[in-house]
């Protein structure tokens, strides 16, 4: 690739090479990689690749066209660029190896493409429409095959070039792995400025990439376990505002929230049903923790286990039918699950003395938990089919474990050099990542649903 | 020679300010912090609420011009109602072992004592709050703490308090009271603090 080295400098350039040689290698030895990627757009968000995918497509995003235009912050291709690479499954080819940048279909020399080893190649411009607004068009071209897979024009606002461009990534992600993205979707975490009797709370809510975080809910006592609703448009949690745990409803475009647990003892644990229409949460009012199923438009409240042990973190099946939850009548935590109408529990997980906090994927096949079979609390994935758990991180202190909404992803909270992160796992354990989101301790975190158009 | 990536760097420049260091030692730096993993702190907080005991005064031999004298148990502890005087209540702060709520016997004596004084004392309330320490789901030490705080409360009722004079409250490792990451910790964070009101 000499011919490409005359661009720039070429001392930065055989690094650069020698770097990406060594990382490669690293990553096919299944060896841990300490360099960061940085989100181009801003600091908000940093991810640590520490493990990538034993097999990637590597793919060419070129700069889109976009003439005097002042968006550099949110130009598609740096959002597109960052997402994939984020998803595990690509290596992003590095923009200065392009020795050009075409926009057009017909600029394109696929031949040049094939000697970066490129396998995919996308192009793009963004048009000023004035009063319009702008006209972002996308093209996703097969270098071997010399042909395109994909190409759209949409016209958005200014304020939503990040969302297009998170579109256009899905479209890729489908078009070439063959399952839908999920990189326009939130996710909601906690994050914790100061300590002790100066502390803050705050329960944000951002998009998948960290971008335009805001804060629905600021307090000076503690917040858990958020929880979206199927359609993405509230969130519940337990806040510890009455110097008690309580649990709240939150309507996330007005902000209004209802109170809908504060009974004697533990309120805590919400999780929805697929329609939305109904909580099952943790209350002990009637002696310890038991499962409660809450109907939120009538108040009606269903008591579901009975028992002189702890029940908590009820977790509800895609079908409706079944609730997974944390028992310790074993004496020890462990995963039970009883049918939503009643009836008794059984026991689903048996290896190690810690099973708990498990959530169900979205196609109803596993779950994810945290499990601690004497090596620290890690990340697990249970398979429903063959009832077993399995440790996909090698950390020690994982909790709160969250799928993404196309189940290709698991975001946890975890924590390194005694700071409290997030970090993400891909189901096969392959890909790893740390990720810096916001200066200060965050925890907690949970993956929307798909984003619906209202 | 490798520039370290950012995090590495950190590290490094404490000792190379540029952060290049040569291949060879960049391994047996990558080893090194691999294998270090997260260095607890050694406690450096002093836990409160335990008895103290009284310091010996120091033989006049050995100090020139100095002599210590020993404090008197009275004068160092915390003191609840006006008609105690028994070391055991001022111990507001019971411990329990990890992923257990059972009270270990040792402290059997201390609740008792409050049992006592809150039978007498008939316009005190207490709250009992539950904590844990960080390990494991935030939920479950939600629940194992107010088992711990539970736990207090049916001992208080088993001597005769009033079950209208008790309140638990959990809160389980949202409010520790040491921040470190380790055994220490930890050990400090497992506990049901009874709060007089």
């Amino acid at each position: 690739m000499k011919h490409f080295s005359e661009n720039f400098d070429g001392t930065h350039h055989s690094l650069k090479k020698i770097l990406t040689r060594i990382r490669s290698a690293l990553m096919s030895l299944g060896l841990i990689s300490l360099i960061c990627i940085s989100s181009p757009a801003s600091a908000v968000l940093t991810i640590e690749v520490t493990k990538g995918a034993a097999t990637s497509i590597p793919i060419a995003v070129v700069p889109f066209g976009i003439g005097d235009l002042n968006i550099t912050e949110n130009r598609p291709d740096q959002v597109i660029s960052s997402n994939l690479a984020r998803s595990g499954h690509f290596e992003v080819l590095d923009k200065r190896d392009f020795l050009k940048q075409p926009h057009e279909l017909s600029k394109v020399k696929y031949k040049n493409w094939r000697l970066l080893k490129a396998e995919a190649l996308v192009i793009g411009t963004v048009t000023d429409l004035g009063d319009k607004g702008y006209e972002v068009k996308f093209r996703l071209l097969d270098v071997f095959r010399e042909k395109q897979l994909a190409g759209q024009k949409f016209v958005v606002s200014a304020s939503e070039l990040r969302v297009v461009a998170h579109q256009i990534s899905d479209i890729i992600y489908q078009k070439l792995i063959g399952r839908r993205g999920a990189f326009n979707t939130r996710i909601a975490y906690i994050t914790v400025r100061g300590t002790q009797n100066n502390a803050q709370y705050l329960l944000r809510v951002a998009d998948a990439d960290g971008q335009n975080p805001r804060t629905i809910l600021k307090s000076s006592q503690p917040i858990i376990s958020p929880s979206w609703s199927p359609k993405g448009d509230k969130i519940a949690y337990v806040s510890f505002e009455d110097n008690r745990s309580t649990v709240y409803v939150q309507n996330l475009s007005s902000g209004d929230r209802k109170r809908v647990a504060q009974y004697p003892g533990i309120n805590s644990a919400p999780t929805w049903s697929p329609k939305g229409d109904k909580l099952a949460l943790t209350l002990s009012k009637d002696g310890n923790p038991e499962i409660y199923i809450l109907d939120l438009s009538r108040t009606k409240l269903r008591r579901l286990t009975r028992n002189t042990s702890v029940d908590t973190e009820p977790a509800w099946s895609p079908d409706g039918d079944t609730i997974a939850f944390t028992s310790n009548r074993s004496g020890t935590p462990q995963i039970y699950q009883v049918a939503v109408s009643g009836g008794p529990a059984k026991r689903i997980t048996f290896k190690g003395k810690y099973n708990a906090g498990a959530t169900y994927s979205h196609d109803g096949k596993s779950m994810v938990l945290v499990t601690n079979q004497g090596k620290g609390f890690r990340v697990g994935l249970y398979s429903i089919e063959n009832q077993t758990v399995v440790e996909l991180t090698r950390t020690k202190q994982d909790e709160s474990p969250t799928f993404a909404p196309n189940d290709d992803m698991i975001m946890y909270a975890t924590q390194t050099g005694g700071r409290n992160v997030l970090a993400a796992v891909s189901p096969n354990g392959q890909v790893q990542q740390v990720i810096q989101l916001d200066n200060h301790s965050v925890r907690e975190p949970a993956w929307s649903p798909f984003y619906r158009s209202p | 020679m490798l520039k370290l990536p950012s995090s590495l760097r950190m590290v490094s420049s404490v000792f190379l300010p540029s952060g290049f260091l040569p291949s060879a030692l960049l391994l047996s730096v990558l080893i090194v912090l691999l294998v270090s993993g997260c260095g607890g702190g050694q406690g450096r907080y002093s836990p409160t609420g335990v008895i103290v005991q009284s310091i010996e005064g120091v033989a006049g031999d050995d100090f020139e011009g100095a002599s210590a004298t020993g404090l008197g148990d009275d004068e160092i502890y915390e003191t609840v109602g006006s008609d105690v005087t028994g070391e055991p209540l001022a111990q507001q702060k019971l411990y329990f072992e990890y992923n257990s709520s059972k009270l270990s016997n040792e402290y059997k004596a201390i609740v008792q004592a409050h049992a006592e004084y809150l039978v007498r004392a008939t316009d005190v309330k207490v709250v009992l709050e539950g904590h844990a320490d960080e390990r494991g789901t935030r939920e479950y030490n939600l629940a194992l703490a107010e088992d711990r705080a539970n736990t207090i409360a049916n001992i208080l009722k088993a001597w005769g308090v009033r079950v209208e004079r008790i309140r638990t409250v959990s809160y389980g490792e949202e409010r520790p009271a040491e921040l470190d990451h380790d055994e220490n910790a930890w050990y400090y964070n497992r506990r049901v603090e009874i709060i007089y009101q």
